[in-house]
């Protein structure tokens, strides 16, 4: 029964950035909170990550970024996610993002950020949260 | 507490203490420990600037020599990178290391549409020669050496460098450059890679080679051990892989043909000072005693110099937190404290502020005289080793070496770190590794002062560093300008020579070098090995 409703997470690090210890031990914690965890590897382009969003059918898009690009990051995405019509589908943010740049990007349409030190129970219920 | 285990009675009581490298420590030590350790004066310390070198790398110790301060700079255009070095030099700190931005760092061009966003964000961005003639105007080459921080294209960095001094007037026999050209490590963490392993590990022997051959100041590899720390690893397994990557990098070398003693003189190596104190000065202690006894009785090194472990201990990035970042600073002094206790050759400390940007100018000059004040008014000059016959440190330093011993068995029992990383087994461990660790630091097992389990950070008032969207302007224009006025069919030849010494087995470093006086671009040159080596696969573990 459990595993019909299984949310399933795209956990990914776009770019050129490699800091992918975040990504990984998130990945590990969402899926000991029972979820399904597909992590893209790193260097991902915003087309590989979407063609793997299609692919996999995923609830959520996770996406990991330390390099202080998430701004015009997600504007892309979140613009190329409408255009691949994955309306159902949530974009969350993680890595390195400073207080002022959450609301910049609740306004594209990130669902839920969660800013360096946010912690796996943080993390997991806010996505849990997003399926309530 | 800290970063180790720490079992309490009901009345709070400490009972049982447990390091990351898995020591357990007592709660009193004294002659019989250090007995039942087997510590022998002569052959585990030796006096100090003796093999084995625990004690110290020098016989009088900083007395002689204060530690070289290297703070990790770089951002922006390279304008901007050259007025933070120069304000820098201005303030005491006697060499440069260099920070590169992304696209640099994977060999994309600032006109490359990958590079869009990441243009001079977290380090300068060099497309060209010309940025290097900017961002090094007016520095002494010949008296200030460079750390690179740079490994997939650091081949076309070093070259870039000889490049530079020779069209500015300093012969490449009077430079030193220290590109940090390591590239396994970057697949175990930090993940700057862009070639397969073997590729990857070839340039790497190239570089060295050249060194060796053309650039007797330079040092052609920097093995970080730094990340591999940052990436999850225990400070055994931290000094454990990076010792058997210098390993591979050595073999590679020696198939050539050349003679080690040759060459590991000229390896430095990048360590992690984040952690509990003792641990890190017995890590130290023990991996100066190792490291030469590697090289002599695996490789027949008997140069007295050419044992040494050199290098930069500092850092201590993971321990920073974002929570209360005044505290950074008292972190940073306690970290700088364990590599003076060391005896650290080279240091640079993490900026307070660097928990979530680039060091602003004042952090990072705060970092710059916390490393001053340790030298200048604590006393950390005044006696060389000064823990040395301390019968805890003694026998830490004992318990130290035998675990990174069976760290370094584990790799080989693996066939050796290059299969270890390709097939993805170091990595797995060291994530793993990292995820238990956040777990107990969110469960309240593990301690950072100001961090509270189950609050968070309600966001701290902070300057930041601003990230300016018209650096990639000035950027792309200057790299318009730079293939205006260049001689395109120089830029083509050489890349020509680049990629038939690619394809062969001939050194790419002489063709780089002239691809660089040409103006080629360091994303033509990359070009040239992405499309002669393809691009790793990396094995996805988590």
């Amino acid at each position: 029964m459990e595993t019909v409703n299984k949310i399933r997470v795209l956990v990914a690090k776009p770019g050129l950035d490699g800091h992918d210890k975040g990504a990984k031990i998130v990945a590990l914690a969402l899926r000991d909170a029972g979820m399904e965890v597909i992590y893209s590897g790193l260097h991902q382009t915003l087309d590989q990550i979407i063609s793997t969003a299609v692919q996999e059918s995923v609830d959520v898009i996770g996406l990991s970024i330390m390099s202080g690009a998430h701004l015009p990051i997600c504007e892309k995405l979140t613009a190329m996610m409408k255009e691949h019509t994955l309306d159902n589908v949530h974009l969350v943010v993680g890595g390195v993002i400073p207080q002022q740049d959450i609301q910049p990007l609740r306004d594209m349409g990130v669902a839920a950020v969660f800013p360096g030190g946010a912690s796996f129970d943080t993390i997991v219920s806010g996505i849990n949260a997003l399926f309530q | 507490m800290g970063v180790a285990r720490y079992i309490k009675d009901e009345k709070g009581a400490i009972t049982e203490v447990v390091y990351q490298s898995g020591m357990k420590i007592k709660p009193v030590y004294g002659p019989q420990e250090l007995a039942d350790a087997g510590f022998s004066y002569d052959t585990d310390l030796g006096e100090p600037g003796e093999f084995p070198f625990t004690r110290s790398l020098h016989p009088r110790g900083y007395r002689s020599r204060a530690w070289t301060t290297r703070q990790y700079t770089g951002f922006g255009t390279p304008e901007q990178t050259n007025e933070r070095f120069k304000l820098m030099i201005a303030n005491g700190q006697n060499g440069l290391n260099v920070a590169f931005d992304l696209p640099t760092q994977m060999g994309y061009d600032s006109d490359h549409p990958l590079a869009e966003g990441e243009v001079g964000r977290v380090g300068m961005a060099v497309d060209s020669l010309k940025d290097f003639h900017t961002a090094f105007d007016g520095i002494p080459l010949d008296r200030i050496g460079s750390g690179l921080t740079i490994n997939a294209v650091a081949s076309i960095m070093m070259a870039m460098y000889q490049a530079l001094g020779e069209t500015k007037g300093f012969d490449k026999t009077k430079i030193s450059c220290t590109p940090q050209n390591d590239i396994l490590k970057e697949m175990i963490g930090r993940g700057a890679w862009i070639f397969p392993v073997e590729h990857g590990v070839r340039l790497v022997g190239d570089s060295i080679e050249y060194a060796v051959k053309e650039l007797p100041r330079s040092n052609p590899v920097s093995i970080c051990g730094y990340h591999i720390r940052e990436s999850g690893a225990t400070p055994a397994q931290e000094i454990a892989y990076a010792f058997e990557i210098a390993r591979a990098y050595i073999d590679t070398v020696v198939q050539r043909g050349i003679d080690p003693s040759d060459f590991v003189g000229r390896f430095s190596f990048n360590f992690n000072v984040y952690g509990n104190l003792w641990e890190q000065v017995a890590k130290f202690r023990a991996a100066r005693k190792i490291w030469a006894q590697m090289l002599k009785e695996d490789y027949g090194v008997t140069d007295k110099k050419k044992l040494f472990l050199r290098g930069l201990f500092g850092g201590g990035g993971s321990g920073l937190t974002k929570e209360q970042p005044e505290n950074n600073i008292m972190r940073g002094a306690f970290y700088a404290l364990g590599a003076a206790l060391s005896g650290a050759q080279t240091t640079a400390l993490c900026s307070f502020d660097e928990a979530y940007t680039i060091p602003t100018p004042r952090s990072a000059l705060l970092s710059l005289k916390t490393l001053e004040l340790l030298m200048d008014e604590v006393g950390l000059r005044d006696t060389v080793d000064p823990l040395a016959g301390s019968y805890f440190i003694e026998t830490l330093t004992l318990e130290m070496g035998d675990k990174i011993r069976e760290e370094m068995a584990w790799v080989k029992e693996m066939g050796g770190i290059v299969s270890g990383i390709s097939e993805g087994m170091i990595q797995k461990k060291v994530s793993r590794q990292a995820y238990e660790f956040e777990k107990g630091l969110q469960s309240g097992e593990y301690k950072k002062v100001g961090k509270t389990p189950g609050k968070e950070d309600e966001g701290t008032d902070v300057e930041l560093h601003q990230y300016n969207a018209a650096w990639a302007k000035s950027s792309t224009d200057s790299l318009a300008e730079v293939k205006r006025t260049r001689h395109e069919k120089a830029v083509a030849d050489t890349l020509r020579a680049l990629e038939k010494a690619a394809k062969s087995k001939d050194n790419v470093m002489p063709h780089l070098v002239e691809c660089c006086k040409a103006f080629a671009t360091v994303g033509e040159m990359a070009d040239v090995f992405r499309q002669t080596f393809g691009e790793w696969q990396e094995p996805v573990f988590y």
